[in-house]
């Protein structure tokens, strides 16, 4: 082989890695991206069963209860219009409270409980988490157009 | 009158540093001598005005000044002197001016340290260097000005952010701001490649001890943030592939590749453009972590405020910087190309490939960090990418880098035969597979990933001692003393670090296959086990802190009978914030970690505990450590201060041509 043949031999070997890489990379998003729902989607039947998706809004005041064993919680999570169910057995964040904004990922139960495998709160107290205030705006900009 | 000081300051580095812009590029083109020693005076003034504005900031937060915003914002009467030392840097423009003040101290030490430099060599870089620090300084400025004051004065402040009251906080940022900022100067050495035209293993070897010690900041940075977030957010984890986190690791990976395109630069001349587009590209990836982390479109510990103007200030910058210098490159890139000619099974070849899978690496990491924030600025939905996503593409890119890691050093430039090579190596290949082997069947804990990362690490410890073994039979008839001395500081590096990669492997597959967790109510009294470990909550009592009250519980930690530790977790309220703060309590060990942290308190006087079990994970900050004390190794190699002093004593005539270049080495 001549050198620039080698030349182009390694190139196309290069291109080939990388071509892998691209596919490995694809097919790794297509399988783990997770969705956003809000409350008012899942209340619609828009977010699926059985596959993970992120919930977020506020946590519903009141809602907030500790079941026996002492680790598993259970409390609502709302965007003003819709509220849903959720589980949750483990410590939860920091600055998670009712009335506070938190976010939960995990999957939805045949029941239409949200059964969460993750819950995230806010960093710092003055701040709300993007996707729970995405949630109040959207339910929020949806009563306003409702209403007249 | 001090915050006036440290603002009148700042304007001034502002103004020296588009004098040292200017006259560093224009002196360097017309070969103006005055101007090109101006120019790095200018650097060094720069750097002495960014000291003064930092100490101003510093004093106003030590002598507790609410007049100023940002005093008022982040400390309070009642926070400890070192926090009000730290809280200068957590918080948004505090810690911008610490970036600015790290760039003007990697701008002086070019300005001190590089006289081997050609003097329009250097003017090149520190006037690059120069027209960043212009548009930082300016964002600095215009957008997040530290000075801005408060009237009225309040009697009390905010205090700093609970979370950032913390050891690894004191550290964290300056190491990681150094790293992020010191790419910069690997940036810098690129254009002034391209402005120059020359670029021969004199450039890559001036270029690449700067390269070597930022990347050694940015290892430790990294580090230091994944080891803070393990102990303070009492979750357990030490990495979440959280988006600050992609954007400390992106740099990194590219600057890995960078390292080694370097060295193929230095030996062989080859992979120059390469070089140059890697340069280009791990600082434009710090700029863009510091646009994630800035502008607040993520949320995170890190993202103190979300004001837009400054979000689209920093893109701005990114724009301007990747743009022109990828215009730069477009243009002058054709004169840089030739080298070398290599085979594909080579130590060349080997780097080419590590390149690529390092770059495809951050390129993955890049992908899934800011693809959703792509697809939200498009209104286009709200999407997630979390860890499986970067597990399921990293460690596949990961393990042939691993594998080709530990063989490239038994490959010889140019040319090689893999079935030589593999002649040499293949008792430790076989020896690699049957410790995994043994290892999983021993752990009981039979599956592909441990046996995967066991084998790996293996194959990368045995290599590395087959490789030191070799090399020490080489050096004929000197003792081995003389031999081990013999041996250059650049290859103690590559062999240090090299070896800390395969301890990193073992301590991240070790603890994640034999972690365990287990989330507990307890009442005081009450007993739980984890792992033969058994836990006695002893109680939870009040207990005052400096600027808040502590709910500390006290947990007998018992194994096989006996008392190890009493371990006590912490839940704090601070005064000043309504923010809760786990505080875990670790028994530090080298084969394990036992880790507890305090949960909520359910309502009968009981506690959630989180009890967590991790086996070897010290083994991942221990193998950090070696790659950075690696990588500190090869910066001090004595290869690079002795050419250094030979070329200041021949100056090189600009754009070098090939042969005299080989020549020269």
């Amino acid at each position: 082989m001549t050198a620039r043949g080698k030349r182009l031999a390694l190139i196309l070997a290069a291109l080939a890695l990388l071509g892998g890489a691209t596919a490995l990379v694809l097919s790794a998003m297509r399988e783990n991206l997770v969705f956003f729902h809000t409350p008012s989607e899942v209340a619609e039947g828009k977010a699926p069963f059985g596959r993970t998706f992120r919930i977020g809004g506020l946590v519903a005041p009141g809602s907030l209860e500790r079941l026996p064993d002492g680790v598993t919680v259970r409390f609502a999570v709302t965007d003003t219009a819709k509220t849903i169910p959720v589980v949750y057995r483990g410590a939860l964040p920091d600055l998670f409270s009712e009335g506070k904004g938190a976010v939960a990922q995990g999957k939805l139960g045949p029941d239409g409980v949200f059964v969460a495998s993750e819950v995230l709160a806010k960093h710092d107290e003055n701040y709300m988490p993007v996707e729970a205030q995405h949630a109040v705006d959207q339910a929020q900009r949806a009563a306003a157009t409702l209403k007249p | 009158m001090i915050p006036e000081m440290g603002q009148f300051a700042l304007a001034l580095a502002w103004a020296l540093a588009l004098v040292q812009a200017v006259l560093g590029l224009a002196g360097a083109a017309r070969g103006s001598a005055g101007a090109m020693a101006a120019a790095r005076r200018a650097a060094l003034a720069q750097c002495a005005a960014l000291v003064l504005a930092y100490a101003c900031l510093t004093a106003s937060f030590l002598r507790i000044d609410f007049s100023v915003l940002l005093v008022a914002a982040n400390s309070s009467t009642r926070t400890p002197w070192f926090y009000r030392l730290t809280g200068v840097w957590g918080n948004h423009e505090g810690s911008m001016l610490l970036w600015a003040l790290s760039l003007s101290l990697w701008q002086a030490a070019v300005a001190a340290f590089s006289r081997s430099l050609t003097e329009s060599f250097r003017a090149r870089v520190l006037g690059v260097l120069g027209a960043v620090s212009v548009g930082f300084l300016a964002f600095l400025v215009l957008t997040s000005n530290p000075f801005e004051r408060l009237v009225p004065m309040p009697a009390e402040g905010r205090d700093l952010n609970p979370m950032l009251q913390d050891p690894g906080m004191i550290i964290h940022p300056p190491l990681l701001y150094m790293g992020y900022v010191g790419m910069a100067v690997a940036f810098a050495f690129a254009i002034a490649a391209l402005l120059s035209g020359r670029m021969d293993a004199a450039w890559a070897r001036w270029s690449r001890p700067w390269t070597l010690v930022a990347w050694v900041f940015l290892t430790l940075g990294i580090l230091v943030g994944s080891a803070w977030a393990y102990y303070e957010l009492g979750w357990g984890g030490w990495w979440f592939w959280d988006p600050v986190e992609n954007a400390s690791l992106m740099p990194w990976l590219l600057g890995t590749a960078l390292l080694h395109s370097l060295i193929v630069t230095e030996k062989r001349g080859a992979f120059r453009s390469w070089t140059v587009l890697l340069a280009i590209g791990a600082f434009s990836l710090s700029l863009l972590g510091t646009f994630l982390v800035r502008s607040g479109v993520i949320t995170s510990v890190h993202a103190f405020a979300s004001d837009p103007k400054r979000g689209v200030f920093i893109l701005g910058l990114l724009a301007l910087t990747v743009g022109v210098s990828l215009l730069l490159f477009a243009w002058r890139a054709p004169r840089l190309s030739g080298g070398g000619a290599f085979a594909p099974v080579s130590r060349e070849g080997s780097l080419l490939v590590n390149n690529v899978l390092m770059a495809s690496a951050a390129g993955a990491v890049l992908l899934g960090t800011i693809y959703p924030m792509v697809i939200d600025a498009l209104h286009a939905g709200k999407i997630s990418v979390g860890p499986p996503y970067f597990e399921t593409v990293f460690v596949p890119l990961m393990v042939p880098a691993v594998v080709l890691m530990a063989l490239a050093p038994f490959l010889r430039w140019k040319r090689d035969a893999l079935a030589r090579v593999l002649r040499r190596v293949w008792p430790e290949l076989i020896g690699a597979l049957l410790i995994a082997a043994l290892g999983v069947w021993a752990m009981n804990h039979v599956t592909f990933g441990a046996f995967l990362g066991i084998a790996l690490t293996a194959w990368v410890v045995l290599a590395s001692l087959r490789l030191l073994v070799d090399r020490l039979r080489q050096g004929g008839a000197v003792g081995l003393a003389a031999r081990l001395r013999g041996i250059p500081g650049s290859w103690w590096g590559m062999w240090l670090s090299h070896l800390g990669v395969g301890v990193f492997i073992l301590g991240v597959t070790l603890v994640g296959a034999l972690e365990q967790r287990l989330d507990v109510k307890m009442m005081p009294g009450e007993a739980a086990e984890l792992a033969g470990y058994r836990f006695v909550l002893r109680g939870v009592s009040e207990v005052p802190g400096p600027n808040y009250t502590a709910q500390r519980g006290e947990l007998e930690v018992w194994r096989e009978g006996r008392m190890l530790t009493v371990l006590a977790p912490e839940k704090r309220a601070y005064f000043r914030s309504a923010m809760p703060m786990t505080e875990s309590a670790i028994d530090w060990g080298v084969f394990r970690d036992v880790y507890v942290s305090l949960g909520d308190p359910t309502g009968d006087g009981g506690w959630v505990v989180l009890l967590f079990y991790k086996p070897f994970i010290s083994w991942i900050w221990f193998g950090a450590i070696a790659i950075a004390v690696g990588g500190l190794a090869a910066a001090l190699d004595r290869r690079y201060r002795r050419l250094a002093r030979r070329m200041a004593s021949v100056p090189l005539p600009e754009a070098l041509p090939e042969p005299a270049a080989e020549a020269v080495r």
